[in-house]
């Protein structure tokens, strides 16, 4: 299993300088650093001795080299716009996005697995109208149902807070949304909005799994043995459903937490994808560059964890992997 | 009062085109410690009726008709709360498949624990300790140090074991057994036949054992009863169903099987499974007919005809290997040192003399596929060396796409249903070769062909206007050996033909393929595991294991003695149909 954690993080590395590479060539290509930095009155000589003071004139290997040296050292520059450290605003940012991911993750999760487990083993009226619901759910724009969830939560009843995170806890650098009331309450629309195209995805997949593994002799042969119907469906059928669930949750769920661009500005949460949309409209490539290797990290680090899963429910692999 | 009691059972399946009855009045009983066999060929029923005993019809079946009495109780009248708890605690079932009948997640222990502890109050370590019991009564080896594994962890018997196992846990008063042994070499077979036996006997438990395999049935049954298209044909003590069976259907059933003790020229016929109607028969292309194809497919060697016959006196090899070895390196190599490889077949040593059959017999592992894939070029040896026709055969990679043997060589898969492409039409299948094989460029005469050698198949020639999901597996397989056959082969390798066809169809099989070996003088690589077809088959005889080759002998010195250890164990292991008369 070491083995096969060491070659993962040796092929991480690779992913991480392909995706570095073309960070560096976002930050140096896409016009010219320097006149994106300056004011127009500016003078030329001004100008040359930034170029030089930001080693813009060093070859491009020695260039990105740098880059990536700065990278691993955590100091990722500073932003056009703001003048501020990215790494300050990528911290300010980061925890809102990756709670609202997690909160609607356990969202769909305890929705869509129940309901996907439900409607594989239920035919009738309950099962095709969360069937139907779903697909409803996942053929309307997300910001639709934002607007929609907006307009029938907080304005027509007026229970739910539209914007913003509410009240937060620091915990060190941390801002968390999660330990306060308002704060939570804050979260439950767009959480709902981010999760349910995800939580449509996992119950169609669970249900498809379980269908087909209901199907298996083995599932057959417990039956006729008796066993009683809630460990047959949850401890021997949905359990043989996990692999491939988790395989897609978790694609879905580095999906969910890079591009909630859309349910972030909806909502106006303040979390990256509302940093990285602002940093799109002022071309600040700094912190767009950041923002494309911070999203491999954890598109990385998530299969990472979906492989190790693997270890975890199936004998077959960690058995193999002992022996091999 | 009898154990089970099945009076006129109907089942029936609901389909678009109305109802299909899969039971019709079905009747039989069994008693406690008794083995009563139910045996028929597909689509006979024999499953439907353990399925209906035990309440686990596929829906949308159900039982239109009749009662299952069980011990006085009819089953039929439970609600389903009642009757899953009947399940496992008084009716059992075992399946066909060992490496599929067990959760691959849950330790064997655990799938024990959970199905005692589910009928009883027992503790969690009692439980244990009756699961380790049975384990061990059922001949599970080391148990103690392997009832904390995964099925995976098992061999196919030791699987087949731990299924017994769990299904005897919760001592019941009736075992359903679906095939149990279908899927196990012959000398597993035998131990789990003994098994049951044994275990009947004992714990005095009724068991129903479904089998398409007369063998089995000859074997262990105390009473049998035959099913053909959901109903009864012949019911009875063993002895007398299989010895003096007086419906015409078990009686051809029985003249189908293939036998171990006496060599056979052809197959006495047998029940025809013709569902073509008169507008299938009476299609014809114009011009085309069974004798044309025989001619065309004769006529380039016509030329050569005299040294043909002279090589079939002289019984020159057309196919020799020497000293080969396949190797399969599993997964990716390791960062250090070699590759870890199995070797598949190791220093193999045979010819194929021109004309002849040679029978190649071994249990699942033994090489036998991998053997007919290197020949034909599917997989590479990794050493040793291999001639046709005396000269050197390069082995598949490296086998030009044009080479002449790829038209010389030919192969017949075992499964008809994932050899044909269900996407074209037969007509295309067969044509393929012709065309590949630049036989002939001729639209109309390809076509002629191609219906010439439908007939000769015995197919009807309408038969290349459809697809190949619209044929029973013997007929598919018919369609394979016409488009092996199109190619104008020297050499046919034939890889289990006919595993996964019924008796009836299998003896029209084994009959057509003798014809056509007798024909055109064919030179054939016969693979199968079963020693009895390889007796009506084969010249001469090779026997593999583990990828070794055991024995080599002419097939009737070799059924009547062998010499080696292993090839009399495996004689002595086939079920013998020492009850059914010639």
């Amino acid at each position: 299993m070491l083995s096969f954690i060491f070659q993962r993080l040796l092929q991480s590395v690779f992913v991480m300088l392909a995706v570095s590479l073309i960070a560096f060539s976002l930050f140096r290509f896409v016009g010219d650093p320097v006149a994106q930095m300056v004011g127009q009155e500016t003078s030329i000589e001004d100008q040359e001795n930034l170029r030089e003071r930001l080693g813009l004139n060093d070859s491009l290997v020695t260039q990105y080299a740098r880059f990536v040296g700065n990278l691993t050292r955590g100091e990722f520059g500073y932003s056009y716009r703001t003048r501020q450290p990215v790494s300050e605003m990528i911290i300010s940012r980061l925890p809102a996005t990756l709670e609202l991911g997690f909160v609607s993750l356990i969202i769909s999760l305890l929705v869509g697995i129940p309901a996907g487990i439900y409607t594989a083993l239920k035919t009738g009226f309950l099962s095709n109208a969360l069937l139907v619901a779903t697909l409803v759910g996942i053929s309307i724009p997300t910001f639709v149902i934002g607007i929609f969830l907006i307009y029938v939560f907080g304005v027509e009843l007026g229970w739910l807070p539209t914007f913003g995170r509410g009240d937060t806890v620091q915990i060190g650098w941390w801002q968390s949304s999660l330990l306060s009331w308002d704060g939570l309450k804050s979260m439950l629309l767009p959480a709902v909005t981010l999760g349910i195209y995800q939580l449509t995805l996992t119950m169609r997949l669970v249900r498809a799994e379980m269908q087909d593994v209901l199907k298996t002799d083995y599932i057959k042969f417990a039956t006729a043995r008796g066993i009683n119907y809630r460990s047959l469906y949850v401890n021997h059928a949905f359990r043989n459903t996990l692999v491939p669930v988790i395989t897609i949750v978790g694609l879905q769920l580095g999906g969910i937490i890079a591009f909630s661009i859309v349910t972030e500005s909806v909502f106006q949460w303040p979390g990256m994808g509302l940093l990285f949309l602002d940093s799109i409209r002022y071309v600040d490539i700094p912190v767009m560059s950041v923002y494309l290797v911070l999203i491999a990290v954890m598109f990385v680090s998530i299969n990472l964890l979906v492989d190790l899963l693997y270890f975890f429910i199936d004998p077959r692999v960690r058995l193999k992997s002992a022996k091999g | 009062m009898k154990l089970l009691d099945i009076n006129k059972l109907t089942v029936k399946f609901p389909t678009r085109f109305g109802e299909f009855k899969a039971l019709d009045n079905v009747s039989l009983d069994v008693n406690a410690g008794e083995i009563h066999g139910l045996v028929g060929e597909s689509g006979a029923g024999k499953s439907t009726v353990g399925a209906a005993v035990i309440g686990l019809l596929q829906s949308p079946g159900y039982v239109a008709g009749g009662k299952i009495h069980f011990m006085g109780e009819n089953l039929c009248e439970l609600d389903a709360d009642a009757y899953h708890r009947l399940r496992g605690s008084r009716i059992s079932m075992i399946f066909q498949d060992p490496q599929t009948s067990l959760n691959p997640l849950l330790t064997i222990s655990a799938q024990l624990v959970e199905t005692i502890r589910q009928h009883s109050d027992l503790s969690h370590s009692e439980a244990l300790e009756q699961a380790i019991g049975l384990l061990k009564e059922t001949g599970l080896h080391n148990v103690e140090q392997r009832i904390d594994d995964y099925p995976h962890q098992f061999s196919g018997g030791m699987r087949q074991r731990v299924v017994i196992a769990l299904a005897l846990c919760t001592d019941p008063e009736l075992i359903i057994a679906d095939e149990p042994t279908t899927a196990l070499d012959v000398s597993v077979q035998k131990q789990i036949l003994e098994l049951i036996r044994t275990l009947c006997t004992t714990r005095n438990i009724g068991i129903i054992l479904i089998t398409h395999d007369i063998g089995v049935i000859n074997e262990i049954t105390d009473r049998v009863t035959v099913l053909r298209n959901g109903r009864v044909i012949e019911s009875g003590p063993t002895a007398k169903v299989l010895g003096h069976p007086e419906d015409e259907y078990t009686h051809a059933l029985m003249m189908a099987v293939p036998r171990l003790d006496k060599r056979l020229d052809r197959f006495k016929n047998i029940v025809a499974e013709d569902n073509f109607d008169e507008s299938d028969n009476q299609w014809q292309v114009e011009g085309a007919s069974a004798a044309l194809a025989s001619d065309w497919l004769l006529a380039e060697r016509k030329v050569d005809q005299s040294v043909a016959a002279s090589a079939h006196v002289s019984r020159s090899p057309i196919l020799e290997v020497n000293d080969l070895d396949v190797t399969f390196y599993s997964g990716q190599p390791r960062w250090f040192g070699k590759r870890a490889g199995f070797k598949a077949l190791s220093d193999i040593n045979l010819e194929v003399r021109t004309g002849e059959v040679l029978g190649i017999v071994g249990e699942s592992g033994s090489g036998k596929s991998t053997l007919a894939k290197a020949i034909v070029g599917l997989v590479d040896p990794s050493a040793g060396s291999m001639l046709f026709r005396g000269k050197a055969l390069p082995e598949g990679s490296k086998r030009d796409r044009h080479h002449a043997v790829r038209r010389q060589i030919q192969m017949v898969f075992q499964d008809p249903f994932s050899s044909l492409n269900n996407r074209l039409t037969v007509e295309r299948i067969i044509a393929e070769p012709i065309r590949f094989y630049g036989l002939s460029g001729d639209k109309k005469e390809i076509r002629k062909l191609v219906a010439s050698v439908l007939d000769l198949v015995e197919m009807p020639q309408r038969a290349m206007l459809k697809y190949p999901h619209q044929f029973s597996g013997g007929q598919r397989q018919r369609i394979a050996v016409a488009r092996a056959l199109v190619a104008r082969p020297e050499f046919l390798i034939c890889d289990e033909p006919t595993s996964a066809l019924d008796v009836s169809i299998q003896a029209q099989m084994l009959n057509l393929l003798k014809d056509l070996q007798q024909a055109f003088g064919l030179s054939i690589l016969f693979i199968s595991h079963n020693l009895a077809v390889i007796r009506q088959m084969a010249d001469r005889v090779v026997v593999l294991k583990e990828g070794r080759l055991i024995e080599t002998a002419e097939t009737e010195a070799f059924f009547n003695s062998p010499t080696d250890e292993y090839s009399q164990m495996l004689l002595r292991e086939t079920p013998s149909l020492s009850l059914v008369k010639v």
